[in-house]
């Protein structure tokens, strides 16, 4: 096994992490937030791989152009999907509730979409979907690249709006104490809402890159939604740049091993390596209560 | 929690149950109980007297939503298809027929609760097979238990015949055979422009790996070596390493081991971006789906020369195939190559069921399984079936198949009826 084939895998782990990064922010963003499970959230990927083939082939407008209607759209469609199924939860059983509620928007977006569409595999196709660019003995794909620093972008806009601004502070007063937050003028329904449409809107440009680099189908998502919450399990819950570094580390590990060992020894290493993080740090590498104290 | 927010709760609750199972309804493809029975058009032209006899009802489980949906609902199809042509016929014995179609999901648990509900809760006469060899073969064994013949066309995989079942019959061909013309081809080559190496990856499904190893052995004695061999597990979160390792070996044929499009479209599009182009690549499946293919990787410029092996194709020289396909355009639209292979093996297990079912004049099922059993040799849309003691398909042909501008050819064996000459080596991506 060559050096230059364990540099191929590792950088192909941080790029292809990258993808898995924007596809975990909206995921582990709506858990920092408002504690609920979006099992809904390979569905949405998917839904935004679909909205972007749709620009893409229909009306003829570049993936990463069509960022600039789908990241609303699907932010309008966040506040909605707060105010219609995440509102009505009560705090003291919202989590184990919020897997079922999820879940049936994940049925309801799936069963559109396969009406819509038919269940045939579908992929997003542009020039720089299959061009690359040859640096140091390698070749990078384009798409790769682009969608590693979008998600760079996005995650870096999270991270400042939750953690830099007045409104991220109320979003994090929200979440600690309801009761405290309404008393000093936070406006906690408004919040949550809001909180929802960003993640869900992030999950948009998500979707687009997945669609560019992976055949997908309404049911896709299902395939999604175990290696996200890993994701968002080994970062820390609710943690936005833990969830590119788990990414990352995910993939690396995976790419490393099948390349070093064997693609069937992939999975299972980066699962053992998981119960063995947490085994030491059970809140994940960037825990919730400090992620929240940030 | 206050009588408001329960209330509030509870109606958010009935209204995601509702909007579900009404979404559900509509699509008839994701989930739950879906019935299916001769569309009106054909029912009115059975005779008179099997449409005043009881239906006999027929059923089967299939993967309508998830990993096997675009194969199901293409066996849901082939199934339909074989139902309005027997009913329009006069059904079987003179009693119309009447599917009885549910969704397992692709799951291997939901397939057995299923086919356990077709049977001892939905009482249908007889039951087809789901998709896939690893339906199959959970499914098999919980037929077998009531006695019901299990005839299939899409569990060929040497794991369904390795329980000692005596009432499951695929009538595909077996897969195991499935590389073999793809080999022989590539082992008779001229030295001169015989591949001098070849590379292996394959899913780790009992679909895929059992046509290996007897591939492998006849490269192998042609002097072909094997500079990569690998299993990959059937969930993989990036294809992007192992392609890439097949890439950087420069093999001059890739034999690929996948079970849908996703596989076969991740490897194409990293030999793009790796400037890697094999001289001959053979995929197991995913290149057999048609416009679905063609979409996921590209285009047709990006599928000149990829070959897959298979038991039939829409060109298929055969009067009741080429009047299914036509059945297929005329129903479903698209044009003949839209038509894949699920099509044909779903509707060939109607043919075969009919045959039986004529030629013992009994639904008893124990006598349908002596019937196929026999050595009798039967005819379906994929050709002669005469199961062996397994029930395999001992008659069944071997193909390969390749893209050729945008149409898929039969390429294999060669000089066979309806085989046209390969293209090789295969054109560079795009071209």
């Amino acid at each position: 096994m060559s050096a230059s084939s364990i540099a191929k895998a590792v950088i192909d782990g941080i790029l292809t992490g990258g993808v898995y990064a924007l596809m975990a922010a909206g995921l582990t963003l709506i858990f920092g937030v408002m504690d609920i499970i979006n099992i809904a959230q390979g569905a949405l990927i998917v839904l935004g791989a679909y909205m972007s083939y749709v620009l893409s082939v229909h009306l003829g407008i570049d993936l990463f152009a069509g960022l600039l209607i789908t990241i609303p759209a699907f932010f309008a469609l966040g506040v909605f999907i707060e105010w219609a199924f995440m509102r009505r939860l009560h705090d003291q059983d919202r989590t184990a509730m919020s897997i079922l509620v999820t879940y049936a928007v994940a049925i309801i977006i799936e069963g559109i979409l396969s009406v819509i569409f038919g269940v045939d595999y579908l992929q997003l196709n542009a020039s720089y979907v299959n061009d690359t660019f040859h640096i140091f003995g390698f070749y990078l794909p384009y798409i790769y690249v682009f969608g590693f620093l979008l998600a760079i972008a996005l995650i870096g806009v999270l991270y400042y709006i939750l953690y830099r601004t007045h409104f991220g502070r109320g979003v994090r007063g929200a979440l600690q104490n309801r009761s405290a937050a309404e008393l000093i003028g936070v406006n906690v329904n408004r919040v949550r809402a809001l909180s929802v449409g960003i993640g869900v809107s992030v999950t948009a440009a998500g979707g687009m890159v997945f669609g560019a680099t992976n055949s997908f189908t309404p049911s896709s998502g299902y395939d999604l939604i175990s290696r996200l919450l890993s994701i968002v399990v080994l970062a820390g819950l609710g943690s936005i740049g833990g969830a590119l570094i788990a990414a990352i580390f995910m993939v690396t590990l995976e790419d490393v091993v099948a390349v070093v060992w064997s693609p069937v020894w992939a999975t299972l290493v980066y699962y053992v390596s998981l119960i063995v993080v947490l085994s030491f740090m059970p809140n994940g590498l960037f825990g919730k209560a400090a992620v929240r104290a940030q | 929690m206050t009588r408001s927010s329960r209330r509030g709760w509870m109606l958010s609750a009935a209204a995601v149950a509702a909007i579900a199972a009404l979404i559900a309804g509509c699509g008839g493809s994701s989930s739950g109980t879906s019935s299916a029975s001769s569309s009106p058009s054909s029912s009115a032209s059975a005779t008179s007297s099997s449409a005043s006899k009881s239906p006999v009802t027929i059923g089967t489980s299939l993967s309508l939503s998830g990993d096997f949906a675009a194969d199901g609902q293409a066996f849901e199809k082939g199934y339909q298809l074989w139902a309005n042509d027997i009913n329009a016929a006069g059904g079987l014995m003179g009693h119309p027929v009447k599917l009885d179609i549910i969704s397992d999901a692709s799951s291997p648990a939901q397939v057995v609760t299923n086919y356990q509900k077709l049977i001892s809760s939905d009482h249908d006469q007889l039951v087809f097979g789901p998709f896939s060899t690893l339906l199959t073969v959970p499914s098999s064994k919980v037929v077998n238990r009531y006695g019901y013949a299990f005839v299939e066309g899409a569990g060929g995989a040497p794991a369904a015949f390795g329980n000692g079942l005596k009432n499951i019959f695929d009538v595909s061909l077996p897969v195991i055979d499935n590389l073999i013309p793809f080999a022989h081809w590539l082992a008779t080559l001229p030295a001169s422009e015989r591949p001098a190496t070849a590379a292996v990856a394959t899913s780790d499904d009992p679909f895929t790996q059992p046509q290996f190893p007897a591939a492998i052995k006849i490269l192998q004695n042609a002097g072909i070596k094997i500079v990569y061999n690998k299993v990959f597990p059937a969930e993989v979160t990036d294809y992007t390493p192992i392609a890439t390792a097949v890439a950087s070996t420069k093999a001059e044929a890739f034999l690929l081991g996948s079970v849908d499009v996703p596989t076969v479209s991740a490897f194409i599009h990293t030999f793009i971006q790796q400037h890697y182009n094999p001289k001959a690549f053979i995929a197991t499946a995913g290149p057999d789906q048609g416009a679905a293919f063609l979409k996921a990787i590209g285009g047709a410029s990006n599928a000149e020369g990829v070959m897959v092996p298979n038991g039939w194709f829409p060109g298929y020289p055969n009067a009741a195939s080429q009047k299914m396909v036509s059945e297929y355009v005329a129903k479903y639209g698209g044009t003949p190559s839209d038509v894949n292979a699920d099509v044909a093996e779903a509707y060939s297990v109607g043919q075969i069921v009919a045959q039986a079912v004529n030629a013992t004049h009994s639904l008893d099922n124990s006598k349908i399984i002596a019937y196929l059993h026999s050595g009798v040799t039967l005819s379906s849309v994929q050709g002669p079936v005469k199961f062996d003691s397994l029930g395999e398909n001992g008659s069944a042909a071997a193909f390969a198949f390749q893209w050729q501008k945008g149409v898929l050819n039969q390429v294999l064996p060669v000089g066979a009826t309806g085989s046209k000459p390969v293209v090789y080596p295969k054109p560079n991506w795009g071209s």
